[in-house]
């Protein structure tokens, strides 16, 4: 067993405690796990269906059935475009490749340096906002190309004023 | 005592109320004002948060729109200090008076009846005296005196049908499982609101989250049930948040639990997080994922009434269906009948979205004509635009014409149209939206959130999406059209669910009143909306475009437009252009030089390098 593995195993099984070993509980542990480990790591998946006394693929099907779950690492912020009915003839899909030109990445994507990961959400139900983009749990109304770039220099400030604080 | 009042919804939250929240209650403490400040949900004017109310004794409660921390600083101490309602600022009063106009005023007042909305936006969530200072719990009293029998035939007698867009008689519903056998029941209250462009489900679990729970523990004595569910999407955290405190007083006032109000009955109500399957909406779906498993339907019968959750008999019922069972209750079957049209009664809540003035949550009569909805209720389209198209019923429903706009919304009719009700998403589409675009958004969407277990939804919805976004990019055949609607015959045929059966209505009720829009895109290469990115391009008129401005330049996302040194003028480059409409946005009105072309080659040659 490597480093990683045993890590991961034995946060899963910090987060397993007291928990009923039900079927029924499994969605709600996925979610628990990725709340705490930002995505569902193989190992992670793995100690959840032995807790379960579940096959491994049945978990699998699960985490790969709902779109809420992830299976690689989150960036450090997260960005989730609204791609609804009100957003979309707003400009959402404009708004997503505006956010994709940014980052050169694309949905369901990390950036190489870990800072940002970028997804579409079916919808976020601020309709009258359009069109929204989810910025770290927030929702940032009227989200055209010009504000994406407005936040993405803000990250950037911010950054730069805590690197220069740490030297 | 003076009382402020923030609308923290999460609509409220995107457009900074949050901030406002802040600059209120620092301004409280900096000048050692009294008053309470109290968090509020969604009073439905979205088109004009951040919104907050301010009472004060001897003034009606005054509700003031498009607030900022710097406004909403000085709206406080001018009301609270010196008795300065602010007038120029004021959106409405919610009660009639002689000072300022109020909401009842407003033409749109007319047409809208708040019965599900009654206490959203005026009290706080959070707080379960408020619910109750009310009325709340009054009918969960009532009901406990009741025989479960008598609640369901009250119910029945009400023809009262489910509000998630099917229209299925609710108390029918109750009493098959009722009569079924199998123990225990369960009831599950469907938040899972997964079409896009509808957020009503979301407002009332975020605003008035005790409604439904009353809701619930009613129904949940009428059909026996001992163990509830709220399910929620968990796009919706705020809701979920909401919910879970809600949940945790109703039990400790003893309106949920053991023994409750001493009467021995006992419910309980678990919450549980969707993960994100648009198709979890079905009720065969939802149970699955509950059950841990993915949510893939399955053939009914046997109904969910007989056999649901665990095997078991299951009521599976909508937020605003629940929402309304304590209204029923207290004011009885016949006030309920006195709202709606013959088969179709009481309200029906929309969320008003899209190119429309006033955005946001509104409730009416059924039998209001979408045409009051859209003009009347929510201000007309925005822009001096002209009306296209009203998206209802979201990716199950259709896109209706101005021809349609005399139809009257109940269950019915809109069926007939070829729309459906659905569960209240509208959104608003104007003469820039290409229906074409829309019909190939809408089975993107199906065709993602298709769980796969039936063929012709998996690979029908497929086949039409790249029939459509061929047409999208100018690449579509007149035989396409033909093609399309007999895919969209064998999908409904070939379908378990209503996901699959109602996913080809975007492109039917399209191709049915929008014929001519998919001819321009195959005949011409042409997008009469200018919306296809493909089939547009954006040029800048010389004899417009003016020499001293060049507010295009700086806001070009991609750098791709330079000034012509000889005539000043502004020149976009076709190559680098990502069509990203930020030029046209920023170009002053005053000019307006900034056009889209379509097909793309009209733009002159010798422009554009």
């Amino acid at each position: 067993m490597n480093n990683e593995e045993t890590e991961i195993k034995e946060k899963t099984r910090a987060i397993l405690e007291g928990l009923e070993s039900n079927r029924e509980n499994l969605i709600p542990i996925l979610q628990k796990i990725q709340e705490e480990l930002g995505y569902l790591p193989p190992y992670a998946m793995i100690e959840v269906a032995r807790f379960l006394n579940i096959p491994e693929i049945d978990v699998y099907s699960v985490a790969t059935f709902y779109n809420q779950f992830r299976l690689t690492p989150p960036g450090k912020h997260s960005i989730r475009v609204c791609m609804g009915t009100a957003c979309h003839v707003k400009g959402g899909h404009i708004a997503l490749a505006a956010w994709q030109r940014r980052l050169k990445i694309g949905p369901g994507e990390t950036s190489p340096d870990r800072e940002f990961d970028l997804d579409t959400v079916a919808c976020v139900g601020c309709c009258a906002m359009a069109p929204v983009t989810v910025v770290d749990k927030k929702v940032e109304a009227k989200a055209d190309p010009t504000k994406v770039d407005g936040i993405l220099l803000s990250y950037q400030l911010q950054k730069e004023k805590e690197e220069k604080e740490n030297n | 005592m003076p009382v402020v009042l923030v609308g923290t919804a999460t609509c409220g939250r995107a457009a900074g109320a949050l901030e406002v929240l802040q600059a209120i209650k620092d301004t409280v403490k900096k000048q050692n004002l009294n008053c309470l400040i109290y968090e509020v949900g969604c009073m439905g004017h979205c088109y004009a948060e951040p919104l907050i109310i301010l009472r004060k004794p001897g003034f009606p409660s005054i509700c003031y729109g498009h607030v900022s921390p710097v406004l909403a600083e000085n709206l406080v101490t001018n009301l609270i200090l010196n008795d300065d309602p602010s007038l120029e600022f004021v959106l409405g009063s919610l009660e009639e008076n002689d000072l300022i106009p109020s909401f009842s005023d407003f033409p749109r007042s007319k047409y809208e009846k708040r019965i599900l909305l009654k206490n959203c936006g005026h009290i706080n969530p959070e707080e379960i005296e408020h619910y109750i200072a009310n009325g709340g719990y009054e009918s969960l009293s009532k009901a406990l005196q009741m025989k479960p029998v008598e609640i369901v035939s009250e119910v029945k007698r009400s023809k009262l049908r489910g509000l998630g867009g099917a229209g299925f008689p609710t108390g029918e519903k109750w009493d098959v499982c009722r009569h079924s056998e199998g123990e225990p029941k369960y009831l599950i209250c469907n938040g899972d609101e997964g079409d896009p462009g509808a957020f009503m489900d979301r407002a009332i679990l975020e605003s008035d989250p005790h409604s439904v729970i009353e809701g619930m523990v009613i129904a949940g004595y009428a059909i026996g049930a001992r163990h509830g569910y709220i399910y929620v999407r968990a796009e919706y955290p705020l809701a979920v948040q909401r919910v879970r405190n809600a949940l945790l007083q109703a039990e400790k006032y003893k309106f949920l639990g053991e023994n409750i109000l001493g009467s021995g009955l006992s419910f309980d109500i678990k919450l549980f997080q969707g993960s994100g399957a648009f198709v979890c909406g079905e009720a065969t779906a939802l149970i699955a994922s509950i059950e841990g498993k993915p949510g893939m339907p399955r053939h009914r019968p046997p109904r969910v009434a007989v056999q649901g959750l665990f095997g078991k008999p299951t009521i599976l019922n909508n937020v605003k269906t629940l929402a309304y069972v304590p209204h029923i209750i207290k004011n009885g079957a016949d006030w309920f009948l006195q709202t709606g049209t013959e088969r179709s009664k009481g309200t029906a809540v929309f969320a008003l979205a899209g190119k429309v003035v006033n955005t946001g949550l509104v409730e009416v009569p059924m039998g209001t004509t979408l045409r009051q909805l859209v003009f009347q209720v929510g201000g007309g389209i925005t822009k001096g635009k002209r009306f296209k198209a009203v998206q209802i019923g979201g990716p199950s429903g259709g896109c209706l014409p101005e021809s349609a706009l005399g139809l009257p919304i109940d269950f019915d009719s809109l069926q007939e149209s070829g729309a459906m009700m659905g569960s209240g998403g509208m959104v608003v589409l104007d003469e820039d939206d290409c229906m074409v675009e829309v019909a190939r958004y809408f089975l993107d969407f199906t065709q993602k959130e298709s769980c796969g277990k039936c063929t012709l939804c998996r690979l029908g919805t497929k086949q039409m999406l790249d029939i459509l976004e061929d047409i999208t990019k100018g690449h579509g055949m007149m035989e396409d059209l033909e093609t399309l609607e007999q895919l969209a015959e064998d999908i409904k045929q070939g379908s378990l669910c209503g996901l699959g059966r109602t996913a080809p209505n975007p492109v039917l009720t399209t191709l049915r009143y929008f014929r001519e829009e998919y001819e321009a895109h195959i005949k011409e290469g042409r997008c009469p909306a200018l919306m296809c990115q493909t089939l547009i391009a954006y040029y800048i008129l010389p004899e417009k475009c003016a020499r001293g401005c060049d507010a295009c330049v700086g806001t070009c996302t991609v750098e791709a437009i330079t000034t012509d040194k000889k005539r000043r003028i502004k020149v976009i480059d076709q190559e680098k252009c990502v069509k990203c409409n930020t030029c046209l946005a920023a170009c002053p009105p005053q000019y307006d030089a900034v056009v889209r072309l379509s097909p793309p080659d009209k733009v002159p040659k010798s422009e554009g390098k």
